[in-house]
């Protein structure tokens, strides 16, 4: 019964590592880009790893293109936070430390696993995630302690995007593990992070529901798809 | 090629020094940033680099259209590696620069301001995914030709540049022939594409090399100091002779009726490109001029409250362990 | 212009037991941030397994003007390179 988990983590960082795909070329600094590319391919690579898993314990002859390519809005499992649009780069930024502060302690805790196949994935994955967390925190620190302006733009990217941290935690049978056990170790990250980086968190606890369990995405993910899937959706027959 | 009718710059300095200066290039030395070197020399060698540093940044565009677009999780990944690769390469070549006394901020202002050029090349659309295939066989084909003997060149920085990106190159270039080979033996619709694809980037790719020496009075100088090192007609015969075989073995036509085997010269004969429409795109009106400028004066704005607070915040830091201290 | 960040140099250990070399350089606005696109900008290729990174202003160079007075002093002691000396090939190696 572990296909549904595995997906939900495939997808997750599918989608992400497609967002942040779309800032090569276009970041604030040549270093900062070529970082988010490293980031994007880390992404990538996980994708195929889960995704491949998943496929191949399903067992009807997909593979992780397949999965990723020719499903439908309604079959994805990530969460909603990764499919929020880059907006500016603080927004970008903060999605990133979000989702990294959750996904090293996912992977830290799948990294014991029984099931030796999702343990050795997580071991790979969390050598990646601890440099992304490490960079995103970072990141919100100096952006959250630099100028009045980035001070400010990076609350409005904290506010904007807390309502999904809540989704990030929620009990579900279809996790690989109980999610809302992580809980304290991300809300003590995230805690001294925003401390130093002069950012509040908001008071509201507020949680929007339905990526993970795919049951009402937001309006961007179809965006998101149309735009990946276009090609292996027009040329079916083709091979790439 | 990316760096495109480089003027070199006049020089009036001290005879002695400059003869001086000329045998240590003839005697293969390298020329190191805190050496004496003419006005001239460092004038055409900044606008050389940068030109050739702003093509890597403004060439990441075109590839990157495509990013999302890619057909699998593995292109997807190589083309985001190579497009990447492009912006460090942008990076080495701006760092190189950076040692002639100017500063990559300033490289960028005249990039965005119309100064400083780049590869006419970069302001062609990319259509189709074919077009990953064909920038890379051919635009990639082409840089190398130029960016291998310039490994050679005098100035040392950029030669240790071009070292690197000589290194990393290699797997630009078979990474669009690998796309092109998919195609051809693919649908009828990925051949179509394919054959498109060299279609409308044959003649672009050629203008990569620049106009004929003939027309060009500062290419002399540039191959005196060696920071040019062939001709531009050299190369692109070069390029015709390596690219014709390929071509064949992929079965696909290149678009020109004169190409033909010439047994005297053991050589290709070849078209010309349009040399009015190469100068059309670099005064700014090639197809997606307007769009590159724009893409890159969008992220400078957009980028510039990240670049100042994360100053600011070092700033605060220190400030914070001095007082510490 | 003012807001430039700071040119850093890259220096990396390519392989255990080999000493730090220059690679090449970068901006960043601290060590740190240096050090992380060191990470970003220079090992994508699995190039290093230590960095070191020194803002570019720290560096003092020799100048090109000295190169006669510091370097070719040595030039004339021969007998510091172990080729100056004859030892016969009976001795064996040495």
């Amino acid at each position: 019964m572990s296909v549904a988990g595995l997906i939900r983590m495939g997808d997750s960082t599918l989608v992400l590592g497609q967002r942040v795909s779309e800032w090569c070329g276009h970041a604030p600094a040549l270093e900062e880009d070529i970082a988010l590319a490293n980031t994007a391919l880390d992404l990538i690579g996980q994708t195929q790893l889960w995704l491949g898993l998943a496929g191949e314990r399903e067992g009807q002859g997909q593979d992780a293109d397949a999965l990723a390519y020719r499903r439908d809005p309604w079959d994805f499992r990530n969460l909603l936070l990764v499919e929020q649009p880059n907006r500016d780069f603080g927004v970008t930024m903060m999605r990133q430390f979000l989702f990294d502060t959750w996904h090293l302690e996912v992977l830290r805790t799948l990294a014991q696993h029984p099931d030796a196949e999702i343990s050795a994935i997580a071991q790979k994955s969390a050598k990646e995630v601890t440099y992304h967390r490490e960079r995103s925190t970072d990141m919100v620190i100096a952006l959250g302690d630099g100028t009045e302006e980035s001070q400010q733009r990076m609350q409005s990217a904290l506010v904007r995007l807390y309502p999904y941290v809540g989704e990030m935690f929620t009990i579900d049978p279809d996790d690989l593990i109980d999610m809302a056990t992580l809980r304290p170790g991300f809300d003590a990250h995230l805690t001294a992070t925003l401390d130093k980086a002069t950012l509040t968190r908001p008071a509201s606890e507020f949680a929007h529901q339905g990526g993970k369990t795919g049951a009402r995405h937001s309006e961007h993910l179809g965006h998101i798809l149309a735009t990946m899937q276009s090609l292996p959706r027009s040329y079916p027959d083709a091979k790439w | 090629m990316y760096a495109q009718m480089i003027k070199s710059e006049a020089t009036k300095e001290d005879p002695v020094k400059l003869a001086a200066f000329q045998a240590r290039i003839d005697a293969g030395e390298k020329i190191e940033p805190k050496d004496w070197m003419p006005e001239g020399y460092r004038k055409t060698l900044i606008r050389q680099i940068g030109q050739h540093a702003h093509s890597e940044i403004v060439g990441q565009l075109p590839e990157g259209n495509w990013i999302t677009r890619a057909p699998s999780l593995e292109r997807k990944a190589i083309l985001l590696a190579k497009v990447q690769d492009e912006a460090g390469h942008g990076l080495y070549l701006y760092c190189a620069a950076e040692t002639l006394g100017v500063s990559r901020d300033e490289l960028t202002e005249m990039l965005l301001d119309g100064q400083m050029k780049y590869s006419s090349i970069f302001s062609y659309p990319t259509l189709t995914w074919a077009d990953m295939g064909a920038v890379g066989w051919l635009v990639d084909g082409a840089a190398i030709l130029n960016q291998v003997p310039l490994q050679r060149t005098s100035y040392g920085p950029y030669a240790r540049a071009m070292v690197r990106i000589c290194k990393e190159e290699s797997f630009h270039q078979r990474q669009g022939f690998d796309i092109m080979m998919k195609m051809v033996n693919g649908t009828a619709a990925q051949k179509h594409m394919a054959q498109d694809a060299l279609n409308r980037l044959w003649y672009p790719s050629l203008m990569m090399f620049g106009p004929s020496d003939a027309e060009s009075v500062h290419s002399e100088q540039s191959m005196r100091w060696k920071i040019k090192i062939n001709s531009n007609d050299e190369l692109r015969q070069k390029f015709v002779d390596q690219t014709v075989p390929q071509a064949e073995y992929l079965g696909l036509t290149i678009p020109d009726e004169n190409l033909a085997w010439n047994d005297d010269k053991g050589g290709y004969d070849f078209s010309q490109p349009d040399w009015s429409e190469f100068f059309d795109v670099l005064k700014g009106n090639g197809p997606a001029s307007v769009e590159r400028i724009e893409a890159r004066q969008t992220a400078w704005d957009d980028g510039a409250w990240v670049r100042e607070a994360r100053m600011a915040h070092a700033a605060k830091k220190q400030a914070t362990t001095l007082a510490a201290e | 212009m003012t807001n430039e960040w700071p040119l850093y140099e890259v220096f990396i250990r390519g392989q255990h037991g080999l000493s730090h070399r220059h690679v090449g350089s970068l901006h960043a606005t601290d060590a740190q941030h240096a050090i992380q696109n060191a990470r970003d900008v220079y090992t994508r290729r699995k190039e290093g397994v230590s960095i070191w990174v020194v803002p570019a202003v720290q560096i003092t160079a020799s100048s090109p003007d000295d190169k006669d007075a510091l370097f070719e002093p040595s030039e004339d002691k021969v007998y510091r390179h172990p080729t100056f000396f004859n030892i016969p090939d009976d001795v064996g190696a040495m």
